[in-house]
């Protein structure tokens, strides 16, 4: 697959701003040493993926956008005071927590305490190195960035644990414990619904995603519905956006693992969350929305425009269930990620592989075969979650006989004998 | 694969994953330890990728950092008489011979290598390795996933109340 949108390769040619890097790059390595471009290269890289677009985006979607778009969710204005609309708020917000007081307690383990946010934002920088901005603008581009983007986005587990952990308070541990249970349950749904793509697909390259699924003109979120579903929820658990952000629930373990910090450590913890947020949904943008490419538009509009639109797109679903749902309980999410969404997961990657068999040795791999699987599957989509919600849900009961959470604080009192109204 | 910042990489690894892999043993605190061996396991990943096995240093990320140093310190936390303070024991004589002669074993194996170096380009592409994994070496793939899913069945098992069995039991 070519690139013949590009139509020059002259660097002011804003298309592809690959040009303008490689044009500094060439620049640099005829005046510096040899090697300096080397350490050039990442800077630039660092400077336009994460410096410009994802802080930008943190600030003013994330921060900004976030806020008041769960403001309207929930009839209320949002920021509205500094600057006009309110759009200086996340400045003023910044400011406010750099200048903020920050205590630490006398028996906290400092050291890990203080490196834990710094850590923290190391891997929302790092994920960045893997993600393809358009057919040339990627950091790194590695043939296994998929796996990349899995062992980056690992990593943020450990630090929250470190972070609750070094504080030396119980609802930080608390907090902290139901991060690592839920990441760890997540993670294997998470994982084994991404092997349907890579079954399908027979890549682990994120740019080669996006490529096939320009060949075949559909998006794989029409080939694999039920991948994206799984792949919302597993990312949205472990970024704790609010269904699942029982790791800080406040009105059960004050703020979790954040209970101690204040000030710009906990600010760092914040805006990084948003970052990981930022980097699920490029990830989903690519692996799902088909990237760059937008069926032919790629030739006209430059495609790091069209892929940045598709990842706002799609934060905004995250921005949305945060404003409209309800958190849930410790036991429900577990039992929802190892009894709901792995069986479907595992499923589902049994019928990929035997529709990529089917495809390799029975159809010589015809193109139109892949819309065929895609109504398959979308059919498989909804008859699983249906099916399967029906095969293991239960009707919730109203006065519940014998509720496990309760059992070890001496039993559970029903409250209609107490009064018999709210029924 | 030779070059200057290959080589620069190299002693800054090893440096990194020695001083890292000597913390695991001096840090008196059992948690301090662990997040030693984290950064241990991170500059092996960086040998790894060094090696031009990328494909294995993800793995090592995803496996040993992401999931085992987890369950070490969830292991910790939630054993409870195991001591956070890394004290004497009457373990650390046995446990100084038995390190003695692991680093027998690993001398003996390291010497006795043929460290012949490979002239082509080795293709360490993720693809042939899952090819292999499931042909060549399918035998100790398939042993290694049962042994891994009886483990999980076992755990279910060991940790089941006696309530719970008897309400399983009347359902």
């Amino acid at each position: 697959m070519t690139t013949s949108f590009l139509a020059t390769d002259n660097w002011w040619d804003l298309r592809d701003l690959s040009n303008l890097s490689g044009a500094i790059l060439d620049a640099l390595d005829k005046i510096a040493p040899q090697g300096v471009v080397y350490v050039a290269a990442p800077i630039i890289g660092f400077i336009g993926a994460f410096a410009l677009f994802t802080l930008l985006s943190q600030l003013f979607i994330g921060v900004l956008g976030e806020r008041k778009i769960i403001g309207r969710i929930q009839s209320r204005y949002g920021p509205n005071r500094v600057g006009p609309y309110g759009v200086l708020q996340p400045i003023a917000d910044v400011l406010k927590l750099l200048t903020k007081e920050a205590l630490t307690p006398s028996t906290a383990d400092r050291l890990i305490m203080y490196s834990a946010p710094v850590v923290f934002v190391m891997p929302a920088i790092l994920v960045w190195a893997v993600i393809p901005f358009g057919p040339n603008m990627i950091i790194a581009d590695i043939p296994i960035s998929l796996v990349y983007y899995l062992a980056v986005t690992s990593i943020p587990v450990l630090v929250t644990f470190m972070a609750g952990w070094s504080q030396d308070n119980k609802y930080s541990l608390f907090g902290s414990m139901r991060v690592v249970a839920m990441a760890i349950s997540y993670e294997v749904p998470l994982v084994v619904s991404l092997l349907a793509i890579v079954v399908l697909t027979e890549t682990l390259s994120l740019k080669e995603m996006v490529l096939w699924q320009d060949t075949y003109n559909i998006w794989l979120l029409l080939v694999q519905p039920l991948v994206l579903i799984i792949f919302f929820i597993c990312a949205s658990a472990e970024l704790n956006r609010t269904p699942t952000d029982i790791a800080e629930a406040e009105s059960e373990i004050v703020a979790g693992y954040l209970t101690e910090y204040s000030g710009m450590k906990w600010g760092l913890f914040y805006g990084m969350d948003i970052g990981y947020a930022l980097a699920a949904s490029a990830f989903a943008a690519t692996v799902f929305f088909g990237g760059w490419t937008l069926f032919g538009l790629e030739e006209w509009v430059p495609p790091w425009i069209i892929f940045i639109l598709k990842v706002w797109a799609f934060y905004f679903l995250f921005i949305w269930t945060r404003g409209t749902l309800p958190r849930l309980r410790i036991d429900q999410l577990m039992a929802f990620s190892w009894k709901y969404m792995l069986p479907i997961a595992l499923v589902n990657l049994l019928v990929v592989c035997t529709e990529r068999i089917l495809w390799t040795d029975a159809f010589d791999g015809d193109k139109p075969f892949v819309y065929l699987f895609a109504i398959v599957n979308i059919a498989l989509a909804i008859a699983l979650v249906v099916g399967w919600a029906r095969f293991v849900g239960y009707r919730p009961e109203r006065t519940p006989s014998r509720p496990r959470l309760v059992r070890e604080a001496g039993g559970y009192i029903p409250v209609s004998s107490v009064s018999g109204e709210g029924r | 694969m030779e070059g200057f910042g290959v080589t620069v990489a190299f002693w800054i690894l090893a440096a990194f994953t020695l001083v890292a892999a000597a913390g695991v043993m001096v840090a008196r605190n059992l948690l301090h330890a662990v997040l030693f061996l984290v950064l241990t396991f991170l500059g092996i990943a960086g040998f790894f990728v060094l090696l031009s096995a990328e494909f294995l240093a993800m793995a090592q990320v995803i496996i040993y950092v992401g999931a085992i140093a987890v369950l070490i310190l969830f292991a910790i936390l939630l054993t409870p008489r195991s001591g956070r303070q890394n004290s004497e024991t009457r373990f650390a004589l046995p446990a100084t011979l038995l390190a003695i002669c692991l680093a027998a074993v690993f001398i003996f194996v390291i010497f006795d290598a043929d460290w012949s170096e490979v002239e082509e380009d080795p293709s360490l592409a993720a693809s042939e390795l899952g090819e292999a994994l499931v042909s060549t070496w399918v035998v100790p793939f398939e042993i290694a996933s049962v042994l891994l899913t009886a483990a999980l069945v076992g755990a279910i098992m060991l940790v089941r109340s006696p309530e719970e069995e008897a309400e399983d039991a009347l359902a």
